[in-house]
Protein backbone atom coordinates (compact mmCIF):
# COMPACT_ATOMS: atom_id res chain seq x y z
CA UNK A 1 0.00 0.00 0.00
CA UNK A 2 1.20 3.55 -1.12
CA UNK A 3 0.57 6.24 1.28
CA UNK A 4 0.79 9.68 0.48
CA UNK A 5 0.92 12.60 2.93
CA UNK A 6 -0.10 16.25 2.30
CA UNK A 7 0.46 20.01 3.75
CA UNK A 8 1.12 19.88 7.54
CA UNK A 9 0.25 16.08 7.53
CA UNK A 10 3.39 15.48 5.27
CA UNK A 11 4.98 18.02 7.71
CA UNK A 12 4.37 16.59 10.72
CA UNK A 13 4.95 12.98 9.37
CA UNK A 14 8.71 13.76 7.93
CA UNK A 15 8.28 12.17 5.11
CA UNK A 16 5.99 12.94 1.21
CA UNK A 17 4.88 8.77 1.14
CA UNK A 18 6.05 5.63 2.33
CA UNK A 19 5.02 2.12 1.08
CA UNK A 20 3.40 0.42 4.15
CA UNK A 21 2.08 -3.44 4.02
CA UNK A 22 -0.48 -3.21 7.36
CA UNK A 23 -2.27 -6.43 8.91
CA UNK A 24 -4.61 -7.86 7.70
CA UNK A 25 -7.41 -6.28 9.78
CA UNK A 26 -7.14 -2.62 8.61
CA UNK A 27 -9.83 -3.01 6.50
CA UNK A 28 -10.77 0.73 6.67
CA UNK A 29 -9.54 4.44 6.68
CA UNK A 30 -10.62 4.80 10.18
CA UNK A 31 -8.28 1.57 10.98
CA UNK A 32 -5.42 2.81 8.86
CA UNK A 33 -5.44 5.81 11.06
CA UNK A 34 -5.00 4.27 14.14
CA UNK A 35 -2.50 1.80 12.72
CA UNK A 36 -0.22 4.14 11.29
CA UNK A 37 -0.68 6.56 14.27
CA UNK A 38 1.71 3.54 16.37
CA UNK A 39 4.41 3.62 13.49
CA UNK A 40 6.50 6.70 15.26
CA UNK A 41 5.89 9.80 17.28
CA UNK A 42 5.81 12.07 14.20
CA UNK A 43 3.18 10.08 12.77
CA UNK A 44 1.37 9.93 16.47
CA UNK A 45 1.37 13.54 16.40
CA UNK A 46 0.13 13.88 12.21
CA UNK A 47 -2.44 10.98 13.65
CA UNK A 48 -3.48 12.49 16.93
CA UNK A 49 -6.93 14.34 15.87
CA UNK A 50 -8.91 12.50 13.49
CA UNK A 51 -11.06 15.02 13.16
CA UNK A 52 -8.77 17.05 11.51
CA UNK A 53 -7.78 15.00 8.67
CA UNK A 54 -9.68 14.15 5.35
CA UNK A 55 -8.59 10.77 3.09
CA UNK A 56 -8.56 9.74 -0.61
CA UNK A 57 -8.19 5.88 -1.66
CA UNK A 58 -6.87 5.95 -5.22
CA UNK A 59 -7.53 9.47 -6.06
CA UNK A 60 -11.15 10.02 -4.86
CA UNK A 61 -12.17 11.58 -1.39
CA UNK A 62 -13.27 8.63 0.93
CA UNK A 63 -14.86 8.78 4.16
CA UNK A 64 -13.38 7.16 7.02
CA UNK A 65 -15.64 3.71 6.41
CA UNK A 66 -14.28 3.61 3.11
CA UNK A 67 -12.25 -0.20 2.82
CA UNK A 68 -8.44 -0.15 1.90
CA UNK A 69 -6.57 -2.65 0.01
CA UNK A 70 -3.01 -3.57 0.15
CA UNK A 71 -2.70 -2.37 -4.02
CA UNK A 72 -4.67 1.10 -3.14
CA UNK A 73 -3.03 4.73 -3.32
CA UNK A 74 -4.07 6.34 0.51
CA UNK A 75 -3.36 10.02 0.67
CA UNK A 76 -4.01 11.72 3.99
CA UNK A 77 -4.44 16.03 4.36
CA UNK A 78 -5.78 18.63 6.26
CA UNK A 79 -9.30 20.00 4.28
CA UNK A 80 -8.44 21.28 1.12
CA UNK A 81 -8.06 25.80 0.69
CA UNK A 82 -7.76 26.04 -2.87
CA UNK A 83 -9.10 28.43 -4.65
CA UNK B 1 -14.39 20.75 -24.35
CA UNK B 2 -13.34 22.04 -20.96
CA UNK B 3 -9.99 23.43 -20.64
CA UNK B 4 -7.89 22.77 -17.26
CA UNK B 5 -4.88 23.48 -16.07
CA UNK B 6 -2.40 23.38 -13.11
CA UNK B 7 0.46 25.04 -13.32
CA UNK B 8 3.14 27.18 -11.71
CA UNK B 9 3.71 30.08 -14.54
CA UNK B 10 0.63 33.23 -14.27
CA UNK B 11 -1.86 33.13 -16.96
CA UNK B 12 -3.29 35.55 -19.49
CA UNK B 13 -7.15 36.35 -18.36
CA UNK B 14 -7.93 38.50 -22.03
CA UNK B 15 -6.23 35.75 -24.12
CA UNK B 16 -8.22 33.08 -22.36
CA UNK B 17 -11.46 34.91 -22.49
CA UNK B 18 -10.77 35.64 -26.18
CA UNK B 19 -10.35 32.02 -26.77
CA UNK B 20 -14.04 31.02 -25.88
CA UNK B 21 -15.78 33.01 -28.39
CA UNK B 22 -13.35 32.85 -31.12
CA UNK B 23 -14.56 31.50 -34.32
CA UNK B 24 -18.45 31.05 -32.95
CA UNK B 25 -21.42 33.00 -32.97
CA UNK B 26 -23.16 30.92 -30.59
CA UNK B 27 -22.05 32.54 -27.35
CA UNK B 28 -23.96 35.22 -25.69
CA UNK B 29 -21.61 35.80 -22.41
CA UNK B 30 -18.74 34.91 -20.73
CA UNK B 31 -18.48 34.89 -16.64
CA UNK B 32 -15.25 35.04 -15.09
CA UNK B 33 -13.93 34.73 -11.71
CA UNK B 34 -10.11 36.02 -11.17
CA UNK B 35 -8.89 34.83 -7.64
CA UNK B 36 -6.05 36.97 -5.86
CA UNK B 37 -3.46 36.66 -3.30
CA UNK B 38 -4.24 39.22 -0.77
CA UNK B 39 -1.57 40.59 1.29
CA UNK B 40 -2.96 40.33 4.76
CA UNK B 41 -1.41 40.85 7.63
CA UNK B 42 2.54 41.48 6.49
CA UNK B 43 1.91 38.11 4.50
CA UNK B 44 5.22 37.62 1.86
CA UNK B 45 3.92 34.90 -0.06
CA UNK B 46 1.06 31.96 -0.76
CA UNK B 47 2.70 28.82 -1.31
CA UNK B 48 0.72 26.75 -2.83
CA UNK B 49 0.62 22.65 -2.60
CA UNK B 50 -1.34 20.05 -4.43
CA UNK B 51 -2.07 16.54 -5.08
CA UNK B 52 -0.91 15.89 -8.34
CA UNK B 53 -2.71 12.11 -9.14
CA UNK B 54 -5.54 13.36 -8.09
CA UNK B 55 -6.09 17.34 -8.75
CA UNK B 56 -6.73 17.07 -12.93
CA UNK B 57 -9.61 14.17 -12.22
CA UNK B 58 -10.98 16.26 -8.91
CA UNK B 59 -11.46 19.13 -11.10
CA UNK B 60 -12.26 17.69 -14.25
CA UNK B 61 -15.88 15.94 -12.30
CA UNK B 62 -16.44 19.44 -10.46
CA UNK B 63 -15.95 20.98 -14.54
CA UNK B 64 -18.52 17.97 -15.90
CA UNK B 65 -20.57 18.14 -13.14
CA UNK B 66 -21.22 21.97 -14.12
CA UNK B 67 -21.76 21.39 -17.70
CA UNK B 68 -24.69 18.65 -16.74
CA UNK B 69 -26.36 21.91 -14.89
CA UNK B 70 -25.91 24.44 -17.01
CA UNK B 71 -26.14 24.88 -21.16
CA UNK B 72 -22.13 26.26 -21.35
CA UNK B 73 -20.84 26.64 -24.49
CA UNK B 74 -17.13 26.84 -23.40
CA UNK B 75 -14.67 26.56 -19.89
CA UNK B 76 -11.84 27.35 -18.05
CA UNK B 77 -10.36 26.88 -15.04
CA UNK B 78 -6.61 27.56 -14.45
CA UNK B 79 -5.42 27.35 -10.68
CA UNK B 80 -1.79 28.12 -9.85
CA UNK B 81 0.46 25.89 -7.77
CA UNK B 82 3.80 27.07 -5.83
CA UNK B 83 4.96 30.43 -4.75
CA UNK B 84 2.70 33.19 -5.18
CA UNK B 85 2.95 36.79 -4.29
CA UNK B 86 0.19 39.54 -3.12
CA UNK B 87 -1.24 41.02 -6.08
CA UNK B 88 -0.86 37.91 -8.35
CA UNK B 89 -3.57 35.90 -9.49
CA UNK B 90 -4.59 32.30 -8.25
CA UNK B 91 -7.25 31.13 -10.11
CA UNK B 92 -9.23 31.28 -12.93
CA UNK B 93 -12.37 30.20 -13.77
CA UNK B 94 -14.26 31.18 -17.23
CA UNK B 95 -17.83 30.49 -18.34
CA UNK B 96 -19.63 31.12 -21.38
CA UNK B 97 -22.91 30.36 -22.86
CA UNK B 98 -25.75 31.55 -24.80
CA UNK B 99 -27.22 33.67 -21.80
CA UNK B 100 -25.70 35.25 -18.65
CA UNK B 101 -27.78 33.27 -16.16
CA UNK B 102 -26.03 30.04 -17.14
CA UNK B 103 -22.71 31.69 -17.28
CA UNK B 104 -23.02 33.54 -14.09
CA UNK B 105 -24.25 30.61 -11.91
CA UNK B 106 -21.91 27.79 -13.16
CA UNK B 107 -19.04 30.05 -12.74
CA UNK B 108 -20.32 30.64 -9.03
CA UNK B 109 -20.76 26.89 -8.93
CA UNK B 110 -17.24 26.19 -10.22
CA UNK B 111 -15.05 28.21 -7.79
CA UNK B 112 -16.99 27.31 -5.06
CA UNK B 113 -16.87 23.58 -5.40
CA UNK B 114 -13.28 24.35 -5.83
CA UNK B 115 -12.50 25.87 -2.99
CA UNK B 116 -14.04 22.62 -1.15
CA UNK B 117 -13.69 19.47 -3.37
CA UNK B 118 -10.05 20.20 -4.99
CA UNK B 119 -6.93 19.03 -3.53
CA UNK B 120 -5.21 22.13 -2.83
CA UNK B 121 -3.62 23.57 0.51
CA UNK B 122 -2.37 27.42 1.22
CA UNK B 123 0.63 28.13 3.40
CA UNK B 124 1.16 31.89 4.28
CA UNK B 125 4.58 33.25 4.15
CA UNK B 126 5.42 36.23 6.11
CA UNK B 127 8.18 38.46 6.14
CA UNK B 128 9.24 37.50 9.38
CA UNK B 129 10.13 33.93 8.41
CA UNK B 130 7.41 32.23 9.90
CA UNK B 131 4.77 30.64 7.96
CA UNK B 132 1.23 29.29 8.63
CA UNK B 133 -1.57 26.91 6.91
CA UNK B 134 -4.45 28.30 5.63
CA UNK B 135 -7.50 26.61 7.91
CA UNK B 136 -10.58 25.19 5.95
CA UNK B 137 -13.34 28.38 6.54
CA UNK B 138 -16.94 27.42 7.22
CA UNK B 139 -18.19 29.91 4.89
CA UNK B 140 -16.49 27.90 2.14
CA UNK B 141 -18.50 24.78 3.00
CA UNK B 142 -21.49 26.80 3.28
CA UNK B 143 -21.18 28.12 -0.14
CA UNK B 144 -20.45 24.79 -1.52
CA UNK B 145 -23.47 23.56 0.18
CA UNK B 146 -26.04 25.99 -1.36
CA UNK B 147 -25.62 23.73 -4.44
CA UNK B 148 -25.74 20.39 -3.38
CA UNK B 149 -29.07 18.59 -4.87
CA UNK B 150 -31.47 16.40 -3.00
CA UNK B 151 -30.09 13.07 -3.43
CA UNK B 152 -26.52 13.98 -4.54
Amino acid sequence: MRVLYFAWVRQKVGIAEEEIAPPAEVRDVAALVRWLAGRSPAHAAAFADPKQLRAAVNQDFAPPDHPVAANDEVAFFPPVTGG
Amino acid sequence: MARVLVQEAPFDMGAETAALSAGRTDVGGIASFLGVCRGDDGLAAMVLEHYPGMTGRAIGRIVADAEARWPLTGCTVIHRVGRILPGEPIVLVLTASAHRAAALEACAFLIDWLKTKAPFWKREEFAAGSHRWVEARAEDDAAAARWATPGA
